[in-house]
């Protein structure tokens, strides 16, 4: 197939499998999906007063009321503020994507109802929108490492990888959660109470020593959220590579979690404009 | 599933052509808001649904070329039948072909962002009618100078009046000669004088070749403009014919 048809024929009954065929209009709607991007973070900064500084802001405003309220308590961590800030930043890129790639469809799903574009642009773009936000978040990051002596190392180029591995399984997440979501408007208030415990279940505010050595290998089996923090903090925090081991079980979780939220959105995704 | 005369490929006079076409809709009978209710009513078993046949066993062959016209009361279909044309929903069963590009002038606009500019609309709904970037920039001119919009293609789409909004969906839409054109009759663009650009634009496609459906609701529009038509009722198809015919048939299921 060197020279496409003028005129594309659509027939409804030869479409490849809807996970496959998802994929192909993804990359055929990928100006869309720019454009939605675009247009998310242009609304979220265009009308405020501190504009694209409230991503750094907001981070940082957490931490430093962490920061306060828990140095006392773990006082044994070395640079507490830049480890309850790189951990933040690895969390809310995972909470505030998949949150977003559910509510993103839920709200401008009306789009669903009047024209056709790929169900999954939105849930993309907004992986696309947090991943943006957490880079710039990186600036105030770098300032807090320096002030607090952390040494900032060449492991820092591991770094894309670890937002590449948490923005997906933020995607896969999403995904399945928007299938919900869309039918049940309660589904995205259930989730951000599954956030919060979920938060605290993932050493963020408080060092992994302190867990018992039965719960921490429990949290460490079950909550794929405590490697994904970790491979986020390694690189910045700890100064190192993460090893191949530590690497490669979050590395198939994540792909698992991409793989079967994706066919599974895609396969439920023609029900949704029928919603009435 | 798919037996081989299913599969037959589009007959090159055809531009839409839908072969037993069923749409369901499944109507809860009670409404159920909350997952946690639905999941109540579902370990007591209490989850009941209706079918709702939007469409049901619908034949119907529309020429390259041809002006066709659908009619029916409210609810009979004709939304369900231009939202399967246009893709945005999948039929139940059957099967539906589309040849070329499709323009829905469903409702114009779709997806524009109150905040954004103009001109940044015409971008963002550019790109959700599947343009790309590239072909937005060479069509922005041209979308510009047909909406009449001038300087406040700069302003956001909040400060603009209903007129102004459909005057840019329009351009946006039509910029490009689509080879299937869907018409809601109902979508009256702007005053009287641009109305008839936009009339004269369609009948430009028209004569260019390419394919137009209207879902018509005054019977004179139908008349005057298209060759053949269907009634629907009730989701099926009560006749395809030449537009009179249709339309006496349709007068008599009225009574």
């Amino acid at each position: 197939m060197s020279q496409i048809p003028r005129e594309m024929i659509y027939d409804s009954s030869r479409r490849p499998h809807r996970a496959i065929e998802e994929l192909i209009q993804v990359y055929q709607y990928r100006d869309l999906i720019l454009q939605l991007l675009r247009r998310d973070l242009l609304t979220r900064y265009k009308r405020s007063f501190l504009g694209i500084a409230w991503t750094m802001i907001n981070p940082l405003g957490t931490m430093l009321v962490l920061t306060v309220v828990f140095s006392q308590i773990f006082a044994t961590v070395h640079g507490y503020a830049a480890y309850i800030l790189t951990g933040l930043m690895a969390w809310n890129l995972f909470a505030q994507t998949s949150n977003a790639a559910m509510v993103n469809l839920v709200w401008g799903g009306q789009l669903l109802h009047r024209v056709y574009i790929p169900r999954t642009s939105f849930a993309i773009s907004a992986v696309g929108v947090g991943v943006i936000n957490t880079v710039l978040a990186l600036v105030p990051l770098v300032v807090v490492l320096l002030v607090t002596g952390v040494p900032i190392t060449w492991a820092v180029v591991f770094l894309p990888i670890s937002f590449l591995l948490i923005a997906g399984f933020a995607l896969g997440v999403g995904l399945i959660l928007s299938v919900f979501a869309i039918y049940f408007p309660d589904v995205a208030e259930m989730y951000q109470i599954i956030l919060s415990a979920w938060m605290y279940l993932t050493p963020i505010v408080y060092p992994e020593e302190i867990l018992p050595a039965s719960t921490r290998s429990l949290i460490m089996t079950l909550n794929p959220m405590y490697s994904l923090v970790k491979l986020f903090r390694l690189p910045l925090y700890d100064g190192r590579f993460p090893t191949l081991m530590e690497v490669l079980p979050s590395a198939v979780i994540v792909v698992v979690a991409l793989v079967v939220g994706w066919v599974y959105f895609s396969l439920r995704s023609d029900e949704f404009s029928y919603r009435v | 599933m798919e037996n081989n005369q299913s599969l037959a490929p589009l007959p090159e006079d055809l531009a839409i052509l839908l072969e037993n076409v069923s749409v369901r809709y499944r109507v809860p009978t009670e409404g159920i808001n909350t997952f946690k209710e639905y999941a109540i009513k579902w370990l007591q078993r209490r989850v009941h649904k209706i079918d709702f046949w939007a469409l049901h066993n619908v034949n119907l062959e529309i020429k390259r070329g041809e002006v066709f016209g659908v009619i029916g009361q409210n609810g009979a279909g004709k939304s369900t039948l231009f939202k399967l044309i246009a893709r945005i929903l999948q039929p139940v069963e059957g099967r539906v072909v589309v040849r070329g590009r499709v323009a829905p002038l469903l409702e114009l606009g779709a997806g524009f962002h109150p905040e954004l500019s103009g001109r940044e609309n015409i971008f963002l709904n550019g790109s959700v009618l599947g343009y790309s970037h590239k072909e937005m920039e060479r069509k922005f001119p041209s979308i510009v100078e047909f909406s009449e919009l001038g300087n406040f293609i700069e302003s956001p789409v909040r400060t603009y009046s209903s007129g102004m909004y459909a005057r840019l969906g329009f351009a946006v839409a039509t910029d490009e000669r689509p080879n299937i054109l869907l018409i809601d009759e109902i979508l009256a663009v702007g005053d009287e004088s641009f109305q008839r650009k936009c009339i004269s634009r369609i009948l430009g496609f028209r004569d260019q070749g390419s394919t137009i459906v209207i879902i018509a609701h005054g019977m004179e529009t139908i008349r005057q403009m298209c060759q053949r038509a269907a009634v629907l009722s009730h989701g099926q198809v009560q006749m395809v014919g030449k537009t009179d015919e249709v339309i006496d048939c349709y007068r008599s299921l009225q009574r």
